[in-house]
């Protein structure tokens, strides 16, 4: 009984693998540019949600560090895919360092570096920053953000400063994007399933419990924070391949905030929640656009009015907040035998 | 550096100290009692600026009278974010609140920027605050006497209030224990929405002179301020009122001085106080002025 489930189940993810696949094997020949742009930006939303969701939702630690680690990760990944050519050609106002000059990496290699690069300053800002707790590890790592955005913005031989850096070489397609996002999913599905995962939710239910249990919170912590970054980089990485363009003012703390959406509207603690969430947000940025159109009703016509988009949007948080703070999944994964007991009518699987 | 140029920059460093430490204590209070770090309070210090603003070029209000309304106006603004915000969330995770207050922070912001336009706007000062008056070389806007003067007297004002008249108690009390204050009589939720009013009127000064000694004024003006007044806040130990005033003097001084001493390293200006906050957070956890926090078991 328990084998065939068990095949059922192996049976169904690979339906899904090869359903998804299917997806990115149509898309780019039958979708507008447009459209294959938001499925690309769903999947790097996914890849920062998680993120955040292992420092956040699994663990407790409120962080409001992710633009920050998007950051690193973009400029080390952007130095090492820019060719030469057009390093010489961005770079007028101040050369760039001659190390920089002569790196290259082919594209997985850098966004793994750019990954790496992130989560070294994780470890570095966090073994400090993660003994507050609370609300101070929350302004702490905004304010490490800012930081980070600050000092990119006055190096000029390496981020070419306020200018930023321009056609970076768009590699992030529909295979890469997807291939590092079931990548992520697969490593924070691994980890939250864990005793490592059972440790981090025992110190965000209760701190003080965990650590009488014999718990060393401080390390878990610091290793949680360590791979969000890692995977926070990975994602501004993708991104700054997807954009093709970055520079600091790409990396304020509204990119932080899309984020937290991003988890919030997902459910904080759940891994499909994180992609859910990255849907919903992606699409809703996208289609609430339309209101900054003018809009013709009959033989009336409603002007559009520029800005509206994020007060709406604004105001959509503030509205899940406020009546379903646990998000569309709250700490429940999407699971077969849910979608299925849905089907049949049947109860809420545990 | 000569002792003139000192000079100045030490008005210069007064003056914005003063600015971050009115728009601190409204952190610092709200902080103290709900224990929420109200990220919408840099907006209300945006939307005090607009509101003295639009008095004057919209009605022609003398300036004082631009202030009161606007001073009046914020302190209301800062009750319905309350309202709206935070109050149906009193009772949910601490954490529900803090993303409201992103939230809200984030609507203001952009409702400004539909209705006020995301154009900056230059304003107009009043001669009796920029003309300059020349003592011994040195030479000093008014304004850079008048703000900390005006800072000086708004906090003692506000101590009068928290330490000399019964809500004042009513607040301290609900500082300290919520819950019994409530069972003691006390109209709670009059109370903390007296201390967002007292605190957004604050903010609002603070917005009206950051306005006169930096006459441009756009929606996102709030958010920079705002964050660097929090970390004043904590700098100084959240929870106290002097605390935030020394903060914000320290993070005024800490920001004027390090430019004017090595001017080299004005581009990272707006790191300064980043790092002077996780230089304080790691030594001293609670603040300069702040209490020990028990660990509740």
């Amino acid at each position: 009984m328990m084998e065939s489930k068990k095949t059922k189940k192996l049976f169904l993810n690979a339906l899904l693998l090869v359903a998804v696949v299917g997806l990115l094997w149509w898309a780019p020949e039958n979708l507008d540019g447009y459209k294959i742009q938001i499925l690309n930006l769903i999947a790097i939303y996914s890849i920062l949600g998680l993120s955040l969701n292992l420092i956040y939702g699994f663990t407790g630690m409120f962080s409001l560090g992710t633009a920050g680690f998007m950051c690193i990760g973009a400029y080390v990944s952007s130095l090492l895919i820019l060719p030469e050519m057009q390093k010489d050609m961005i770079f007028i106002l101040e050369p760039l360092n001659p190390i920089l000059y002569g790196a290259h990496a082919p594209f997985v290699v850098a966004v793994l570096a750019g990954g790496v690069a992130a989560a070294i300053a994780g470890l570095v800002i966090g073994i400090p920053v993660l003994r507050l707790g609370g609300d101070y590890l929350g302004i702490a790592t905004l304010g490490f953000a800012e930081i980070i955005r600050v000092v990119a913005n006055n190096i000029p031989t390496i981020t070419n400063g306020a200018l930023g850096l321009k056609g970076i070489p768009a590699y992030a397609n529909l295979w890469w994007n997807y291939g590092w996002m079931f990548f992520t999913l697969y490593v924070m599905y691994r980890l939250v399933n864990s005793n490592f995962g059972n440790a981090l939710k025992a110190i965000r239910d209760d701190e003080l419990a965990a650590k009488a249990m014999g718990i060393n919170t401080f390390r878990y912590r610091v290793i949680s924070f360590t791979v969000g970054s890692f995977f926070a980089g990975i994602g501004g990485a993708l991104m700054a391949s997807l954009l093709t363009t970055i520079d600091p003012k790409m990396f304020m703390v509204i990119m932080t905030y899309n984020v937290l959406m991003v988890v919030v509207a997902g459910g904080l603690g759940s891994l499909s929640g994180s992609v859910i969430g990255a849907v919903v947000v992606t699409v809703l940025l996208e289609w609430l656009r339309f209101v900054e159109n003018p809009i013709t009703l009959g033989s009336f016509e409603i002007p559009g009015v520029p800005g509206m988009r994020m007060v709406i949007f604004a105001l959509s948080l503030i509205m899940i907040i406020l009546y379903r703070p646990e998000g569309v999944m709250g700490t429940k994964e999407l699971s077969w035998d849910g979608l299925f007991g849905l089907g049949k009518g049947g109860k809420d699987h545990e | 550096m000569t002792g003139q140029m000192f000079v100045q920059h030490f008005f210069n460093a007064l003056t914005l100290g003063s600015l971050y430490a009115l728009i601190a204590i409204g952190y610092t209070m709200v902080y103290g009692i709900l224990r929420l770090i109200n990220f919408a309070h840099g907006e209300i210090f945006m939307l005090g600026a607009y509101f003295i603003f639009f008095a004057g070029s919209l009605f022609n209000l003398p300036w004082a009278v631009g202030a009161v309304i606007s001073i009046v106006l914020c302190a209301l603004c800062g009750i319905m974010v309350d309202k709206v915000a935070y109050k149906p969330l009193r009772d949910a995770p601490r954490i529900s609140a803090l993303i409201s207050s992103i939230g809200m922070s984030f609507l203001i912001q952009n409702l400004a920027i539909v209705v006020f336009s995301g154009i900056p706007r230059p304003v107009v000062r009043p001669d009796f605050f920029v003309k300059i008056v020349v003592i011994k070389g040195v030479r000093i806007l008014p304004l850079a006497v008048i703000v900390p003067v005006v800072c000086f007297v708004l906090v003692l004002g506000l101590l009068f209030i928290v330490y000399k008249t019964k809500p004042g108690l009513a607040m301290r009390a609900i500082s300290k224990d919520i819950e019994t204050t409530r069972l003691m009589g006390v109209s709670v939720n009059r109370i903390i929405a007296l201390t967002f009013g007292l605190g957004s009127a604050l903010a609002a000064a603070s917005g009206i002179m950051w306005a006169l000694r930096y006459p441009q004024i756009q929606p996102l003006m709030g958010f920079m301020p705002g964050i660097k007044a929090f970390i004043a806040a904590v700098v100084g130990g959240i929870g106290s009122i002097q605390g935030a005033v020394i903060g914000g003097l320290i993070l005024g001084f800490v920001e004027i001085m390090t430019v004017a001493f090595f001017p080299e390293l004005s581009g990272f200006k707006d790191a300064f106080a980043f790092i002077l906050l996780i230089v304080i957070l790691l030594a001293k956890p609670t603040g300069l002025m702040g209490e020990k926090i028990e660990e509740k078991v």
